[in-house]
């Protein structure tokens, strides 16, 4: 007699897929301002990049400081193929332009990536570094294709509207970005089940075993590059669709780094990292630079703590919790973590008025010294403003300090008591 | 290509390399030790030539050159220290990682502190004049070297043509060749530079034989970036101390050892005069494909497919030449010029 | 009696406050205008000081003709075309409907581009957009807009202006082009090579170098090559480091030809050139530093007020052509403004110009200044160097003039 199970095996994946779809469905329903609904196409695209590098990063071990050239090469092609669909030159829906984006990002990584491949680790990452360098400054040399300083623009609207989708409401394109998202996030899951992501996580791992069961790593490599270009250029053909304008920042390096900084943010060991990190690189790079000039020194300040203390990125600080959670314990430590955000709190608020103090002072000495800081007065001048600060960081800090090692014990303990549970289930079954 | 004209050429050409091989000397110098490559060494150059600007304002600029180094090589020390340091186990590429966040802090703490104007750093008022002035004369032809200010028959004799080398470019020079000797010294001939050389490659037995390793990583990084910083004070009163001089030679830094080899002091020499002697005499060149397609008898005309890839000029290419022999030499010659390590 | 003509005495009292309410609706009433430029990174000094341009012109108008106060909300696109797209969306969800940009002509088209797009999928919601220093040509040419109006010059404009200068100076007989290698250098050399075979054939063009943008850190082979060529003027589009460092270049090797620049007073450059340059250095520019009237009254004030140079002139005309647009118009409305600016002559600072209605492109004179000592008729100080920008020669509007392609689509 077959046993009926009333939850399928994998319930959990499907669920987690589920949540995906719909959150992907929905948000656009919920943040309704044209200002978030553009956020929300950049947030789609971020993520489609953000694991398209990961591909690299994460699954296999390559660090490429110029990846911003696939998708910006796969944009100023997607918005040649707009042009041309515009004026009737070529018959292709609008909404498989990024195609379009995909097919030549593709194409470039074929090109460019058997020089970049030859080689592994650092001396990779240098030749990216170099390629991209090298690509940046062709693309303001030759104006006929890149469009000089003013780039090249096109009108998403164009074609015939087909079940009266035109595209020209934002709305529209966000639910385009969020079908190409969901596909293109399945087609790199799908990806890393196969041999040939699995060898590429071998090659990360251990690329002389690789060697010796036959495998050459740097066919590997190279095919890992293909894929990752491929998606790379569907992402740029999507923004090329989203802002109906491409410049030639979208292949510099500036836009490298981000996807770098973020992917390791979101963490580039478990697959939906490089998905957090793409929210928060277009939370970061549109709102917080409207919230304080110094934003570039937070981000800088924060990727090194992430690279200090937890190097897995946000991602794996979920995943250690999730761990906790599935055996219990996390009822223990959730008064630490309390503890120590509030501490952390508390520390932010006192640099972070210390720098903003000094931004204050540099940029904005016109409009006087007084300034606001989370709804306080603060003089940029004055002694007692930052002595105040300066008090409540180091009490911050001390204080936090002392969590910190009260914590540290306490993980320990509740690690070892992991270890200790798992032993004995292995011992049972 | 007249003689003055070569001569000057590569002049300029040595002391460009030069002075990228002061900065490429620290950087393979780090990595060689510990395997890390430094994103933020052009960093540390620019914050070489913004304190050689602060001490240069408070007590002259030969205090600024005999202390900028010592603090930079301090921050970089400390950095390694309570930094790098941590980062060591988790492997290269968190390394990489947080050399590339030290970058972008760097620069705003620089800005932060100096501003975002560009900098009035100037040589001081001894080396400001030219060194020698290249003469040549149309009537007896040749070349002859007047040192110092220009000659009057400049001015005087018609068809002239005079150029003045500058004696801070020659200083500049002066100081990387003297740097190099002195590491080099420094690497064969006192104690710790051989226990610097037995911890490259045997880190382990170095330590079993009571050095303490940690603190030749520590003392090598904050070397590397001293080395950095006296490039910064020379750079930056040769040319301009701005926030963006770090972005502008950080790139073709990174070329210059992969050209060379990864690891090999030699090579980077060798990349860098190479790099810069190349770059002086493309300047010159108004050569194009599209001539050398003349001279095989193919017609190249404007309305030719990709005729503006065709015509593109020596000259325009110029500054980017490092990245284009960076993908040749990748294709033809992996390892570098003389590389010995595999990174 | 006395009742009735109470009672119709009354609806015509209030039909004429009504009228009278409508006529000056904008009256008291504040007007915001985004300000969209970079204000953190690299260009950040550039921008804040921009940004404090305008709030302080808009401050100097006060109640003006229209009877409308001027804000102006700072948005920070760091340089990037696609922030800019941001920005926009952000300043049009906060109900604003004008706009001013002008460092870059990347972000100026992608701004030119979106406000087209907006304006005409959202009708009743039009926003105008005004560009004060952003030069590529192709803005009031092949990409032209209804709703884009430039302050600036444009490249050919200034071209036009700088060779009128040069042909009548006898000294210019053999040229050396340098220019960046990109949309806006590749334009000066173009607009040079066709304007002066216009006016004087004989000058011989011994030079016509592109170098990439931002990434020589060494003009000296440059300068080698200028000095080979036996050139005895250079005429450059560069600005910011590669201008500071061509110069610095020129002067340590001794090259003692004049400069015919761009953009000599950009940050950075006037520091640069304090410390000695070779021959005399030359700018064409829509002002200077010793224009009567507002400019030297004004940089005065601004230096007082907040320590740094008022260099972008353009706000002033900026700010008087609105205020004189919405006088016309008499209402703040941008359909209703726009209207009112095509063909608008209006007293800028420099005199009288014109927004030409043909392709949006604002008429008025140039001007060639040579960089010199400060004196007791000239004593502005840039950048606190003791040197200022001071006028060679004024270049009528109409000489300044250039044609234009432009095929305007208006609604």
């Amino acid at each position: 007699m077959s046993q009926h199970r009333l939850i399928p095996k994998n319930a959990s994946r499907w669920l987690v897929w589920g949540l995906y779809a719909a959150a992907l469905l929905v948000s656009p329903l919920v943040f309704t301002s044209s200002l978030s609904l553009t956020m929300l196409s950049q947030i789609g695209i971020g993520i489609i990049a953000c694991l398209a590098f990961n591909m690299l990063l994460g699954q296999g071990g390559m660090l490429s400081f110029g990846h911003a050239v696939y998708s910006g090469l796969g944009s100023f092609f997607a918005i040649h193929a707009l042009n041309w669909v515009s004026s009737g030159k070529l018959m292709l829906p609008v909404s498989l332009v990024p195609l379009v984006g995909g097919l030549f990002g593709l194409l470039f990584a074929v090109l460019l990536g058997y020089v970049t491949t030859k080689k592994a680790g650092t001396p990779f990452a240098m030749i990216t570094l170099g390629v991209g360098e090298l690509v940046a400054a062709m693309a303001l040399m030759f104006p006929g294709f890149f469009g000089g300083e003013g780039g090249i623009s096109g009108n998403r609207v164009a074609g015939r509207a087909l079940l009266g989708i035109s595209f020209g409401p934002q709305v529209q394109l966000c639910y385009l970005i969020a079908v190409y998202c969901f596909v293109c996030t399945a087609l790199m899951f799908a990806f890393t089940r196969t041999p040939l992501g699995r060898m590429l996580n071998a090659v990360r791992d251990n690329p002389e075993r690789v060697e010796f069961i036959g495998y050459s790593t740097q066919h590997v490599r190279y095919l890992a590059f293909m894929a990752s270009g491929l998606f790379m250029g569907i992402a740029g053909g999507l923004s090329a669709l989203n802002f109906e304008i491409v410049t030639a920042e979208v292949v510099g390096a500036a836009r490298s780094g981000a996807y770098l900084l973020f992917t390791f943010l979101g963490g580039a060991l478990f697959f939906f990292g490089p998905i957090i990190g793409a929210v928060l690189m277009v939370l970061a790079l549109v709102l917080l630079s409207e919230l304080t000039q110094a934003w570039l020194l937070y981000l800088g300040l924060v990727f090194l703590f992430m690279v200090m203390y937890a190097p897995g990125g946000i991602s794996s600080l979920i995943m250690m919790n999730l761990r906790l959670a599935a055996f219990g314990k996390l009822r223990q430590l959730w008064t630490s973590y309390l503890a120590l955000a509030g501490l952390a709190g508390v520390m932010l608020v006192g640099a972070g008025a210390m720098i903003e103090m000094v931004y204050h002072l540099q940029l904005n000495q016109a409009l006087g010294p007084q300034m606001r800081f989370m709804g306080a007065t603060l003089n940029a001048k004055g002694f007692d403003s930052w002595f105040g600060a300066a008090f409540v960081l180091f009490t911050g800090a001390a204080m936090f300090e002392l969590t910190r090692r009260e914590f540290v014990r306490q993980w320990g303990r509740v690690q070892g008591e992991i270890e200790q549970t798992i032993k004995q289930r292995e011992a049972a079954a | 290509m007249d003689a003055s004209y070569f001569l000057i050429s590569l002049l300029n050409g040595l002391s460009v390399g030069l002075l990228l091989f002061m900065l490429a000397s620290g950087l393979t110098l780090i990595f060689s030790m510990m395997g890390v490559l430094n994103f933020a060494h052009a960093s540390f150059y620019m914050l070489g030539a913004y304190v050689a600007y602060t001490i240069t304002q408070l007590l002259g600029f030969w205090w600024g050159l005999l202390l900028a180094p010592p603090i930079v090589g301090l921050a970089g020390a400390a950095f390694e220290r309570f930094a790098l340091r941590r980062v060591h186990k988790f492997g290269h590429v968190p390394e990489l990682l947080i050399t590339f966040g030290l970058s972008y802090i760097l620069l705003e703490v620089v800005q932060l502190v100096w501003g975002r104007q560009a900098l009035n750093f100037l040589p001081p008022e001894s080396l400001r004049g030219p060194l020698f002035t290249i003469v040549e004369l149309p009537s007896p032809g040749g070349l002859s070297l007047a040192f110092g200010e220009p000659p009057p028959a400049c001015q005087a004799v018609a068809g002239a043509s005079c150029t003045q080398f500058p004696s801070f470019r020659a200083f500049g020079m002066g100081m990387a060749v003297l740097m190099l000797v002195s590491v080099w010294l420094l690497f064969t001939r006192t104690r710790i530079g051989l226990v610097i050389q037995a911890a490259l490659t045997h880190p382990e037995a170095a330590e079993a034989l009571g050095h303490n390793v940690p603190r030749v990583f520590m003392m090598v990084f904050g070397g590397g970036t001293a080395l950095a910083g006296l490039a910064g004070v020379i750079g930056g009163a040769l040319r301009v101390t701005e926030p963006s001089m770090a972005l502008a030679v950080g790139a073709v830094v990174f070329a210059v050892i992969v050209i060379g080899g990864m690891g090999s002091l030699a090579g980077a020499f060798v990349a860098s005069v190479l790099l810069g002697v190349l770059d002086s005499f493309a300047v010159g060149s108004d050569r194009s494909l599209a001539d050398l397609f003349g001279a095989l008898n193919l017609a190249v005309t404007p309305a030719t497919f990709g005729y503006a890839v065709w015509s593109v000029k020596i000259s325009q290419v110029a500054a980017i030449l490092p990245y284009l022999l960076l993908v040749l030499i990748l294709i033809f010659r992996p390892k570098g010029l003389f590389g010995t390590r595999e990174g | 009696m006395k009742f009735r003509n109470r009672l119709f005495g009354l609806p015509v009292a209030a039909s004429l406050a009504l009228v009278s309410g409508i006529a000056f609706a904008q009256a008291g009433e504040t007007v915001k205008i985004a300000f969209i430029d970079p204000l953190s990174g690299p260009f950040a000094n550039i921008g804040q000081n921009q940004l404090k341009s305008w709030q302080f012109t808009a401050d100097q108008f006060g109640k003006n003709a229209a009877g409308v106060k001027f804000e102006f909300v700072p948005f920070d696109n760091k340089g990037s075309p696609q922030e800019s797209l941001n920005n926009l969306k952000a300043a049009i969800d906060q109900g604003i409907r004008y706009v001013v940009q002008g460092n870059g002509s990347g972000a100026a088209a992608a701004i030119s581009d979106a406000v087209s797009k907006h304006n005409e999928r959202n009708p009743g919601k039009e926003v105008l957009y005004l560009n004060y220093a952003a030069v590529d040509p192709a803005l009031t040419n092949e990409r032209c807009s209804y709703w884009h109006f430039r302050l600036d010059a444009d490249t050919s404009m200034k071209m036009e202006a700088l060779t009128s200068y040069m042909k009548d100076q006898a000294d210019v007989k053999k040229v050396y082009l340098i220019n960046q290698n990109y949309a806006h250098g590749q334009q000066v050399s173009r607009y040079f090579k066709e304007t002066m075979a216009r006016k004087r054939p004989d000058v011989q063009i011994v030079g016509d170098d592109l170098h990439a943008l931002g990434q020589v850190k060494d003009f000296a082979p440059f300068v080698a090559k200028i000095k080979a060529s036996g050139a005895d003027s250079v005429l450059t589009g560069n600005w910011g480091q590669d201008l500071t460092l061509l110069i610095k270049a020129a002067k340590d090797a001794g090259l003692n030809v004049n400069f015919y620049t761009y953009y000599a007073s950009t940050s950075g450059v006037p520091t640069a050139m304090a410390a000695g340059v070779g021959g005399k250095v030359r700018m064409v520019a829509y002002s200077h530093n010793g224009v009567p009237g507002v400019v030297v009254k004004w940089q005065d004030e601004f230096k007082k007020k907040f320590n740094d140079d008022w260099y972008t002139h353009a706000t002033y005309n900026g700010v008087a052509m609105l205020v004189e647009g919405m006088a016309k118009a008499k209402s703040s409305d941008p359909v209703k403004v726009a209207a009112a600016l095509e063909g608008i002559k209006f007293k800028g600072f420099q005199g009288e110009v014109e927004m030409r209605k043909a392709d949006h492109q604002l008429q008025q004179g140039l001007y060639i200044s040579e960089w010199r000592k400060a004196d007791a008729k000239n004593p502005y100080s840039v950048e606190n160097t003791g040197f200022n920008f001071q006028q060679v020669k004024a270049i009528e509007p109409y000489v300044a003039s250039t044609p234009t392609s432009c095929q305007m689509k208006r609604p």
